[in-house]
C-alpha cells in the first residue's frame, strides 16, 4: 500500500512538472484513437482489487477479456464487468482457447454480442505446449470475421509473411508474440518484428512474451505501435509497481524510437574535447 | 406445468416450462445484461430472449467475460 501512495505522488509529479518535448500520434485502429500504447489483460492476478488497482496504474485504455460459460453454480467469482467498468476501459475480447478457426468465429460471434464493440483478439492456437498460433486458421478465421464486419486484431508469430497475409485478409492490426504467451522469455526476435512493423500499413502491436519492462522498452524501440501484456503483470510479485514501470518503458521506448538512437560503431569516440590538454 | 429437459452449459437441467429462453435466465437468476445466450449454436439476441421458446432436448449456453489475456 505505501508503495502504490509513492506511485500516486510520483503520477502527480510527472503530470506537474513533466512536459513533453516531442508529440506523438494517437494510436489509431480500426478508426478507434487511443492514447496509451500500453495494452492490459485481465487473466491470472491474484484478485480482482489488485487487478484493478494494476490496469489503474499501467495507464492502458485497452484491457482483454475471454469469453467463457457462466458458472452456474456460482462457487467461483462472478464476471469481470462487476470489477471492471466497461465505461472507464475499452473492452478487447479474445477467442483464447480455440484451436480452428470455426471455433473462433463463434467465440468472436458471442463477444460482439456482448454489446462493446466489434473488436476482436483474434487466436486460433495451434499447439498446447507452446500455445503457438495456427496461421492457416488464422487466415481463414481473419477473412470471415473481417467480412461479418469485425475489427480483427490478429495474434501471430513474427514472420513477415503471415502478417502480410494477415493484412490481406483485412486484419486491422497485426499482434505478432514477442515469445510464447505467458513464457516471459522477452523480445526474441526483433529483427523479425522490425521487418513486419516497416513493411505493413496496419498497425503492429507485440503480443505476448513481454516479461519485464526492459523488454518493453526493447520491444518500443522497434518501432512497433503498441504493446499487449498480462503475465508480467498478473505474476510480478507486486503486480501494481509493475503496471508502473511498464507504462514508463512503454513510453521510454517509444520516445526513444521516436528520437532515434545514434548508430553503433566498433571503435569509441570521446565525448570530451580532444583540444586543451595539459601538455 | 410440464418440465423442460434441456442442456445448459453443457449439463442437463429440468426447468418448469413452457420456457422462454428469457425465463431461463430469471430461473438461473442471471442478469440478461451481462450474459450471451447461444441456443443450439445459434445466438439469441437480447431483444429476442422474450419470445423465443425453449424445446426438449435444446443446448443452451449462457456465456459472458472473464478475465484473460
Amino acid at each position: 500500500m505505501r508503495i502504490e501512495k509513492r506511485i500516486t505522488v510520483y503520477l502527480s509529479v510527472m503530470t506537474t512538472v513533466h512536459t513533453e518535448p516531442t508529440t506523438d500520434l494517437p494510436l489509431t485502429i480500426g478508426g478507434r484513437s487511443f492514447r496509451s500504447r500500453l495494452m492490459v489483460g485481465t487473466g491470472k492476478y491474484r484478485d480482482n482489487g489488485q487487478m484493478a488497482r494494476a490496469i489503474e496504474a499501467s495507464g492502458a485504455e485497452i484491457v482483454t477479456v475471454a469469453v467463457r460459460r457462466v458458472d452456474l453454480d456460482r462457487t467461483k467469482a462472478d464476471g469481470i464487468l462487476y470489477h471492471l467498468s466497461p465505461d472507464q476501459y475499452f473492452l478487447l475480447a479474445n477467442t483464447a482457447g480455440c484451436y480452428t478457426p470455426d471455433e473462433a468465429v463463434r467465440y468472436a460471434r458471442l463477444a460482439r454480442e456482448a454489446g462493446f464493440n466489434e473488436f476482436v483478439k483474434l487466436e486460433v492456437i495451434g499447439d498446447r505446449d507452446t500455445l503457438l498460433p495456427d496461421t492457416q486458421g488464422l487466415l481463414t478465421a481473419t477473412r470471415e470475421l473481417a467480412r461479418e464486419g469485425f475489427t480483427v486484431l490478429a495474434y501471430t508469430n513474427d514472420d513477415l509473411i503471415t502478417a502480410l497475409r494477415l493484412e490481406d485478409a483485412g486484419a486491422a492490426a497485426v499482434m505478432p508474440l514477442a515469445s510464447p504467451i505467458g513464457s516471459g522469455l522477452g523480445l526474441l526476435n526483433p529483427y523479425g518484428i522490425r521487418t513486419i512493423k516497416s513493411r505493413l500499413s496496419v498497425p503492429v502491436i507485440v503480443d505476448a512474451g513481454v516479461g519485464t519492462a526492459s523488454d518493453a522498452c526493447l520491444t518500443m524501440e522497434q518501432g512497433v505501435d503498441g504493446i499487449l501484456m498480462n503475465t508480467a503483470l498478473a505474476e510480478a510479485r507486486d503486480p501494481v509497481v509493475m503496471a508502473w514501470a511498464m507504462r514508463l518503458a512503454v513510453e521510454a521506448g517509444r520516445s526513444a524510437y521516436l528520437a532515434g538512437r545514434m548508430p553503433r560503431r566498433e571503435t569509441a569516440v570521446p565525448s570530451s574535447p580532444v583540444a586543451g590538454m595539459l601538455e | 406445468m410440464t418440465e423442460l429437459e434441456i442442456l445448459v452449459n453443457g449439463e442437463p437441467r429440468r426447468v418448469p416450462g413452457p420456457a422462454t429462453a428469457a425465463d431461463l435466465l430469471r430461473h438461473l437468476g442471471l442478469d440478461a445484461r451481462a450474459v450471451v445466450v447461444e441456443l443450439n449454436r445459434q445466438i439469441v439476441r437480447r431483444p429476442h430472449l422474450g419470445d423465443t421458446a425453449l424445446a426438449n432436448g435444446d443446448a443452451v449456453e449462457l456465456v459472458h467475460f472473464v478475465g484473460g489475456g
